[in-house]
C-alpha cells in the first residue's frame, strides 16, 4: 500500500508557542524544539464520522438551544464557506464543530463569570458535516466581545471557536474565527498571535449573497487545512 | 503555489459544552467522542490510560482537551485504505476533558494497540489542546512491557536516548485491567517530547 504523507504545520502561517503577551502561554509553551516526525500510518488516517453522526439541528445554533419556546436575543447570522487543502481540493464530509458565547458575551460554561446575563434559549454549541464539495452552513446568533483576565482592560474580540478533523490525524485543526472591522483586533494578543501575513485568514467576509432576506447577515469563512505532498509513504 | 494553512487558534477554557459535552455534563448536544474506545466485542486485551498534565511550575492542567488515536489489538485503523468497508468493534477515536474528574486527570479505557508495522512499537497517538497552547501539540506514547519493539521504532530512534523515557508509560500494579500512567510535562526538567507531526 502507498499513500501521501501530509505538508508540515506551516508555521509561517500558524502562532509561535510561546506568545509572552498572552500569559497562559508563559507556563504551557513547550520549551524544547518539537521533533520533526517521518509520517506513519498513524499520522495518515484519522476519525472519520458519517453525516447520521449529526442530528437536524445541530448546525442551527438559533434553534438548538431552545428552553421555553423563544428564540434567543441577538442578531442572526449564518456562517458558511469551504473546506479546502492546500492545493485547492475541497474536503467533502469532514466534521466541523463550533462553540461561542451569547449575544451579550457570556458562555453557557459553568467557568464563564463575566457578569454579563445568560441567555435560556442559547447553548452555544454546534456542529455539522461538510457536503460532498466541501461546503458547510451554520445559523447562529452573533457573539459578542468579553472581558477576561490577562491585562488591564483586556477584551476579547468577538469570536467563534472551530474545530475541524479532515482526512487525518495531523490535518486536525482549532481555532477561532473573527469579525470583519473590529476594532479590538488589533489589541487581541491571540489574534496577533499569529504571523501577520496569516492574521486575513482567521476573519471572516460579509456577504450579501449568503445573506438572507428578512432573517440574518451572512459571513463567509473558508478553512484550508494541510494537503498531500508528493512523498509517497512506504509500508 | 500552495495556498496558506489556516492559522490555529487557542481552544481556549470553555471549549468543554461543545466538544466533550457528556463528560462536562451539558446535554444539549450528543457526545461524537467520548473517553472509552471499547465495545462489548472489542477484541484484545483492555488496558487503562491515565494521566496528568502539569505545567511549567507544577500546576495540574485542570481545562485540556485529549485525544488519543489509536490501532486496534491487531494493530488496524478503521479507515485505513486496505480495510475500507469492515465494519469496526473497536473505536479508534477518544477524547478526554481534564476538567471532568476530581484529579483532573485524562483516562481512557481502551485496548492494548498492536504494531503497525514491524518499524514501529505499539504506540498510542495523542492530541493535546488548552487554553494557553496557541497550537496543539502531537505526542505519543509507548508500553514500558514492549522493550524490544521500541528498540526498533523508527519514531522513537530519531529521539535523543534521554528523552525517549519521556514517552513511556509507568505501569500500574494492583489492579484487574492494567493501568498504564502516562504523565504530560509541558516544560521542565522532563519536558515530555512533542511532534513536529
Amino acid at each position: 500500500m502507498r499513500k501521501s504523507q501530509f505538508n508540515m504545520r506551516d508555521w509561517k502561517s500558524h502562532p509561535k508557542y510561546l506568545t509572552p503577551s498572552y500569559k497562559s502561554t508563559v507556563l504551557r509553551s513547550p520549551t524544547k524544539p518539537l521533533i520533526p516526525m517521518k509520517q506513519t500510518l498513524s499520522e495518515i488516517t484519522g476519525p472519520v464520522y458519517g453525516h447520521d453522526s449529526i442530528n437536524p439541528l445541530d448546525n442551527d445554533l438559533t434553534k438548538n438551544g431552545i428552553t421555553d419556546g423563544r428564540e434567543p436575543l441577538g442578531e442572526r447570522i449564518v456562517v458558511s464557506g469551504k473546506v479546502l487543502d492546500e492545493g485547492g481540493r475541497s474536503q467533502p464530509n469532514t466534521l466541523i464543530e463550533i462553540w461561542q458565547c451569547n449575544s451579550a458575551g457570556r458562555y453557557i460554561h459553568v467557568n464563564d463569570q463575566h457578569d454579563a446575563p445568560i441567555d435560556p434559549n442559547f447553548f452555544g454549541g454546534g456542529r455539522c458535516m461538510t457536503d460532498e464539495n466541501g461546503h458547510y452552513k451554520f445559523y447562529t446568533i452573533k457573539p459578542a466581545a468579553y472581558p477576561w483576565g490577562n491585562h488591564v482592560n483586556a477584551w476579547r474580540p468577538a469570536h467563534i471557536h472551530f474545530s475541524l478533523f479532515g482526512p487525518a490525524y495531523v490535518t486536525r485543526l482549532v481555532t477561532q474565527s473573527y469579525f470583519p472591522g473590529d476594532p479590538l483586533l488589533d489589541l487581541d494578543p491571540i489574534f496577533m498571535s499569529t504571523p501577520k501575513s496569516s492574521q486575513g485568514l482567521l476573519i471572516k467576509e460579509f456577504s450579501m449573497d449568503l445573506t438572507e432576506e428578512g432573517f440574518a447577515l451572512g459571513y463567509k469563512f473558508d478553512f484550508i487545512l494541510r494537503g498531500p505532498n508528493a512523498t509517497p509513504m512506504e509500508t | 503555489m500552495l495556498l496558506k494553512q489556516t492559522p490555529s487558534q487557542t481552544i481556549g477554557p470553555f471549549f468543554s459544552y461543545g466538544l466533550t459535552p457528556k463528560q462536562a455534563g451539558y446535554n444539549k448536544l450528543s457526545s461524537l467522542a467520548s473517553s472509552s474506545l471499547v465495545t462489548e466485542s472489542t477484541i484484545g486485551a483492555q488496558i487503562r490510560i491515565e494521566g496528568t498534565i502539569f505545567d511549567g511550575v507544577g500546576d495540574i492542567v485542570s481545562d485540556a482537551m485529549v485525544e488519543i488515536w489509536q490501532a486496534d489489538s491487531q494493530g488496524r485503523y478503521q479507515n485505513q485504505p486496505s480495510l475500507e468497508g469492515i465494519g469496526s468493534s473497536f473505536l479508534n477515536f477518544g477524547r478526554c476533558d481534564t476538567g471532568a474528574n476530581d484529579q483532573n486527570k485524562f483516562v481512557f479505557e481502551t485496548v492494548k494497540p498492536g504494531q503497525i508495522s514491524t518499524k514501529t512499537a505499539p504506540h498510542i497517538n495523542l492530541v493535546i489542546f488548552m487554553r494557553g497552547l496557541l497550537s496543539h501539540v502531537f505526542t505519543r506514547i509507548y508500553f514500558p512491557d514492549e522493550k524490544n519493539s521500541n528498540l526498533l521504532d523508527e519514531t522513537l530512534l530519531t529521539i535523543p536516548a534521554y528523552r525517549q523515557e519521556t514517552l513511556v508509560a509507568k505501569k500500574l500494579s494492583g489492579e484487574s485491567t492494567p493501568i498504564y500512567e502516562f504523565n504530560i510535562h509541558l516544560q521542565g526538567e522532563k519536558e515530555t517530547v512533542f511532534f513536529d507531526a
